[in-house]
């Protein structure tokens, strides 16, 4: 697959999936917490996926489950991409020791895998979901001002940013206009990848048990609460696996696809 | 293309000549230095860990003593639990006692932590090293595989299987195993590693298939493509084109010249891989009811089980710098720039466009 | 088809017979190619950037780069079809019959690898049957050839522990370990410094000449040709437009593009009026119907865009593909040295500046003036200083210290300190065209930038401004829109000199602004430095090429370890140098150094 169709088929499956998730509470044929048949019951014709373990609708389900997932993975990896790319850019404008301080800080932010750091903080100061979706940026951030610094320290160094400032151009036109338009390209890759991760990390929360509290409608909360039932009833697990999975892989597939063609057209820069 | 290979920075060595007066080789301070830093970085997490489980709302004391204690018998076992000394002092003899192997006692189950974390850990331990022994070589040999056979219909096919790999969130492909070996289409292998306890892991195979066929597929993706980005940047590289015209046989190219050169970058990602799985196994374990420490670190959340989670934390974090610190301390020993270098300094940002290049 | 059947004897080692290399979807890299170099003889394959010149070179190892495909022809080494060979018998060939010495010394070394490792395995490959104390003795012989120690020590060294000179002999002596009849060698010294180039090219002649090899040097620098070879063939836009022995294709080029190169080179022995070649060599897929050069040539004719012209002799071993070739010698117009420029008055000072890069100090102590009006040239070898010099004077200094004055004030070092004036009036171009044009802005936001922060103009006048100036550098203004992507090497060097100009400067400081250039399009922009002169600008020229000097500079300085050790007219210190240094430097730059 080339990588502008990669990019059109991730945006397609993350319009999809948004979609369902924006229009579906207006669709569905039940409310979500409605107990309206038996628990673990077969698809039917008016149960076209089944019900649950409480006997609720799971098609409704699914269509009023998806909008957390997404307003907080995008919200998390757009403030991680800010304010990393702004830890960044500062470390490599500054050098010296605000960067080490700054490099020294991811360090041990880094020390934590991911989900570990999310989790100390989400089960010790609750599961509100700005809460989550801040801590999830705060484990998102530290790659992004890494990236961010080792771009911009290659592109300071390039003649043109030297023109810039050797012109006496103010700060914040070299910021504008020199440095990010070139660091765009990596952060935009970053964001894809972010956003697949954070929609992993957000639906392995609801897995877990620590996103949205039941009895609300949404998608990991869905996989979690079914699983005893995946032998009689598998509808109310792969039904929502599905969608994060093509959400997922949308964001990948458009990350990498975005990725690669621009690759393609800095090649051909020389 | 993102430069993998472009590691080194060092200042130049200037005269080649030996110095036949004593010196340190310029690594091995490097190393010093890197150590040192790498223990400021675990004192201040543990400082980290250590108060942000002191914001914690619940009181330990209550949780031991259920709800219906009387305020006396509280505030003696607040005593008697060293919750009254200051904090400060609460943390110094934390840190002194966690240095003598003595983590605490569980709050919910009375027995060490020490006791409860070593059994679950060598469970953990045992299931990431038979994922590594696994995902390492075949990363390694299906990445330089590919890239040899680059753009070719195998390489497009494999690269675009491996975008859906990676993007599906991991508890989701151990779901998939469980309904495909265990519960509907094939009902070959048991969907929960219910663990004999008086037995190592390693001694019960049937238990870790599943929870490590979910790791090896959620983790090699990353290395197979770093891999395959560092073997396609050296196969381009000058000196290979050069060896080539002087008539050297391919494989002896990509195993004298390709492999050597692709190694370097390949270490920083066996360091991100491992990371991966610290964080992968916390999620993982749970679904399948594995007894190790992400399942541990998930009840004794649930629980507030102070002590362990403290614990856990700590060792985790542990792992991933010492994890960094080996990676770095290889890059410099494996690089022969930066081994005879007076000053080696990996160049800035190599990391992140390493992870970047595995799509992390 | 044209075939330019260059002198061939019984005795040819080397024989190319209608070589055609072309891309996967057909374009033709190189057509109608026909070489041949008999033993102990050097030919010179000549040609400026994308004429396949280095194409050919890889080729006679019958290997090509991917994509593209060896369509037509012969190659023939000691009797040896290179063509028809595959799979084991190619890779024998290679190293063992043909060697080939690659561009990049640095880049072409595996940095993983010892350099006796390098050496070891081409013996273990080539000739498995030697024992390892075998192989020490090939490796030692060959090494005092190339003029390498071969001690312990030595061999253990890893690639970037070796100057750029002496990863360049290793280069040579892998070439001649295995004593190959034939050697291909790809610009091996364009990353050298002018002295180090001057041994490495002796060494080359003498061990071919030793060893009876053929070999086939190509190159863009005609100088260097001149000095090496025995017969020069001249590539143009994937074929052969002249092939002549050395002293007739220097003396009496018959070929148009020929004469144009020759005519645009800088000399160092003469001061002759530089002229470019109009126009630029076509793109593979924009190749003309007629002759390639026909677009560029002033003397074609209708003929030239019809059919290509056939490849004849014009002389017994001449033959030149031209309907009107030109005959007898190349008369190069001397130049005016300008006059009356003695007495200007000092319009940029440096006294007691000093530099460091860690805790080596780079110079110290150093004093200079630059008379206003006049082209000064600034001259010295790779760490010698010359561009922390300049980039110290244009207020990009890191670590310098001193006092600096310009037009009777204080010039402060920090760029930040110096006032908007001073910014505007000293103006700096980068070495590397491909880098100081910002990427993502078309070349019209560039210009117009400058022009609005220095002179507070609307958006309108800007544009207009832009326009002009971009006039004056002779690019079409059709190029505001374009980026910098969609321009050549030339092209963006000219936009970066008209950034300067848009600034209205008083002095320009131009930091080896064409060393990554072709020499035909360096006549040009040395052309339009010449003419802009005449408005008075003062200039700095750091070079580390004297013909280029010649061409170009009122005075010159020479600088060597952070110390001007001569300084003077450029006609007095280029013909009566007084320092050794600069005597050596002289001496190497027109290959006669021992």
């Amino acid at each position: 697959m080339s990588g502008s169709r990669q990019l059109r088929t991730g945006i397609a499956f993350i319009l999809a999936v948004m979609l369902l998730a924006l229009a579906g509470p207006a669709l569905a044929p039940h409310a979500p917490d409605a107990l309206v048949g038996p628990t673990y019951g077969a698809p039917s014709s008016g149960a076209p996926l089944g019900y649950d373990y409480l006997g609720r609708d799971v098609w409704s389900r699914v269509l009023a489950g998806g909008q957390s997932i997404i307003w907080m993975s995008f919200s998390a990896s757009l403030l991680a991409l800010t304010i990393g790319a702004l830890l960044g850019m500062a470390a490599a404008y500054a050098r010296g020791r605000v960067d080490q301080v700054i490099v020294w800080i991811t360090d041990v932010l880094m020390a934590f895998p991911d989900l570990i750091l999310v989790l100390l903080v989400v089960s010790m100061l609750g599961r509100e979901p700005w809460l989550i979706v801040l801590t999830v940026s705060v484990a998102f951030i530290p790659a992004v001002a890494r990236l961010a610094r080792g771009v911009t320290m290659g592109i300071v160094q390039q003649e043109y940013v030297e023109a810039a400032w050797m012109m006496g151009y103010p700060w914040h036109r070299i910021l504008l206009r020199e440095l990010l338009p070139n660091l765009a390209t990596p952060l935009l890759v970053q964001l894809g990848i972010m956003l697949t991760w954070a929609i992993a990390m957000l639906s392995g929360l609801s897995f877990l048990g620590y996103g949205v509290a039941p009895p609300a409608a949404d998608w990991g909360l869905m996989i979690n609460e079914n699983r005893a039932g995946l032998l009689v009833q598998p509808w109310a697990v792969l039904a929502p696996v599905l969608l994060i999975a093509l959400f997922a892989i949308g964001t990948n597939l458009a990350a990498e696809g975005y990725g690669r063609s621009k690759a393609r057209i800095d090649e051909k820069q020389g | 293309m993102t430069r993998l290979s472009a590691v080194a920075d060092a200042l130049p060595t200037g005269d080649a000549a030996p110095a036949w007066h004593f010196t340190l080789p310029g690594w091995l301070i490097w190393t010093g230095g890197r150590l040192l830093s790498g223990l400021t970085a675990i004192l201040f997490i543990s400082a980290v860990v250590f108060g942000a489980t002191q914001i914690l709302p619940s009181d330990p004391a209550r949780v031991i003593l259920g709800p219906d204690a009387p305020q006396a018998s509280i505030d003696t076992m607040r005593h008697q639990l060293g919750l009254d000394r200051p904090v400060a002092e609460q943390y110094g003899v934390w840190i002194a006692k966690s240095l003598k192997g003595d983590l605490g006692r569980s709050l919910d189950s009375d027995v060490p932590v020490s006791q409860i974390v070593s059994g679950r850990l060598a469970n953990s331990l045992t299931l990431m090293l038979i994922v590594l022994l696994v995902s390492v070589p075949l990363s390694f040999w299906a990445g330089i595989a590919l890239a040899l056979r680059r753009d070719r219909w195998i390489d497009r096919t494999a690269m675009s299987g491996l975008i859906f790999l990676k993007a599906v969130p991991n508890f989701i492909v151990g779901i998939g195993l469980i309904f495909l070996l265990a519960t509907s289409v094939f009902r070959i292998l048991p969907a929960v590693s219910l663990l004999e306890p008086g037995l190592p892991a390693i001694a019960q195979p049937r238990y870790l298939v599943l929870p490590v066929l979910t790791l090896i597929l959620m983790s090699f993706p990353f290395l197979l493509r770093l891999v395959r980005a560092a073997a396609i940047e050296t196969l381009e590289a000058e000196y290979v084109a050069a060896a080539r015209l002087r008539g050297v046989p391919e494989k002896r190219i990509i195993w004298r010249h390709v492999i050597p050169n692709a190694l370097v970058p390949a270490v920083q990602g066996i360091a991100l891989m491992a990371r991966i799985l610290l964080g992968g196994v916390l999620i993982v374990e749970v679904v399948f009811s594995f007894p190790g420490i992400g399942t541990a670190m998930n009840a004794a959340i649930e629980m507030r089980d102070l002590p362990v989670v403290q614990a856990i934390a700590l060792i985790l974090a542990l792992a991933v710098i010492l994890i960094n610190l080996a990676a770095d301390i290889a890059t410099v020993l494996l690089s022969p720039r930066l081994r005879t270098a007076r000053k080696p300094r990996i160049r800035p940002g190599t990391r992140a466009r390493i992870r970047q290049s595995a799509g992390l | 088809m044209n075939i330019v059947t260059f002198p061939s004897s019984a005795t040819a080692l080397l024989e190319v017979r209608d070589l055609h290399v072309h891309l996967a979807d057909g374009t033709p890299i190189v057509s109608g190619i026909s070489l041949s170099v008999a033993p102990g003889q050097i030919l010179g394959l000549v040609g400026e950037s994308g004429s396949g010149k280095s194409t050919i070179g890889s080729a006679l190892l019958g290997h090509v780069r991917p994509g593209a495909r060896i369509v037509n022809g012969s190659i023939l080494v000691e009797g040896v079809d290179v063509l028809s060979l595959s799979g084991k018998a190619l890779q024998q060939a290679r190293g063992k019959l043909i060697a080939h010495v690659p561009q990049d010394p640095a880049a072409t070394l595996n940095p993983m690898m010892r350099i006796g490792g390098h050496l070891h395995e081409l013996l273990e490959v080539h000739e498995p049957t030697l024992s390892k104390a075998e192989r020490g003795e090939r490796i030692a012989a060959v090494l005092s050839d190339v003029g390498l120690s071969a001690s312990n020590e030595f061999l253990h060294r890893f690639p970037h522990q070796l100057s750029g000179g002496q990863q360049q002999r290793i280069l040579l002596a892998l070439a001649f370990l295995l004593k190959p009849r034939l050697i291909v060698l790809d610009e091996p010294t364009t990353a050298l410094d002018v002295s180090t180039q001057a041994q490495v090219i002796q060494t080359i002649a003498s061990l071919c000449k030793m060893r009876q090899v053929a070999a086939v040097y190509v190159s863009h620098d005609l100088d260097i040709v001149r000095h090496l070879a025995d017969t020069v063939t001249v590539l143009y836009a994937g074929q052969i437009v002249e092939s002549a022995s050395r002293d007739t294709l220097f003396a009496a080029p018959a070929h148009p593009y020929s004469r144009g190169l020759l005519a645009a080179a800088p000399d160092i022995f003469t001061r002759h009026q530089l002229a470019p070649i109009p126009g630029q060599a076509p793109a593979p897929a924009d190749r003309p119907m007629g002759c390639s050069f026909g677009p560029r040539c002033a003397s074609a004719t209708p003929a030239c865009a019809a059919a290509p012209p056939p490849a004849k002799d014009v002389a017994p071993l001449h033959r030149v593909a031209c309907f009107h070739p030109s005959s007898g010698p190349l008369v190069r117009p001397e130049a005016q040295v300008r006059s009356g420029l003695s007495a200007s008055p000092i319009l940029l000072e440096v006294n007691d500046l000093s530099a460091s890069y860690g805790d080596a100090p780079i110079f110290t102590g150093l004093r200079l003036a630059l008379p206003s009006g006049r082209c000064s040239a600034l001259v010295g070898e790779s760490g010698s200083g010359k561009t922390t010099l300049a980039r110290a004077l244009a207020g990009l200094g890191q670590h310098v210290e001193g006092s600096m004055r310009f037009d009777g004030g204080p010039l402060p070092i920090d760029n930040w300190q110096r006032s908007m004036e001073q910014r505007r009036r000293i103006q700096y171009i980068f070495q590397n065209p491909y880098r100081a044009l910002n990427p993502r802005r078309t070349i019209g936001q560039t210009l117009t930038a400058v022009i609005r922060h220095f002179f507070g103009l609307g958006p309108k006048d800007a544009e207009r401004r832009a326009a002009a100036v971009l006039q004056r550098v002779a690019l079409p203004s059709g190029h505001l829109h374009r980026y910098p992507r969609d321009l050549s090497g030339g092209e963006r060097q000219r936009v970066a000199i008209a950034r300067a100009l848009a600034c209205e400067p008083d002095v320009l400081i131009c930091d080896e602004i064409t060393s990554a250039l072709d020499v035909s399009v360096q006549a040009a922009i040395l052309d339009l430095l010449r003419s802009l002169q005449g408005d008075g600008l003062t200039v700095l020229f750091v070079t580390h090429d004297l013909a280029v000097v010649r061409a170009i500079a009122d005075n010159v300085l020479v600088l060597r370890h952070g110390r001007i050790i001569e300084q003077g007219e450029v006609d007095d210190v280029l013909d009566a140098p007084k320092e050794n240094y600069t005597r050596q430097l002289m001496a190497s730059s027109r290959h006669d150094a021992a």
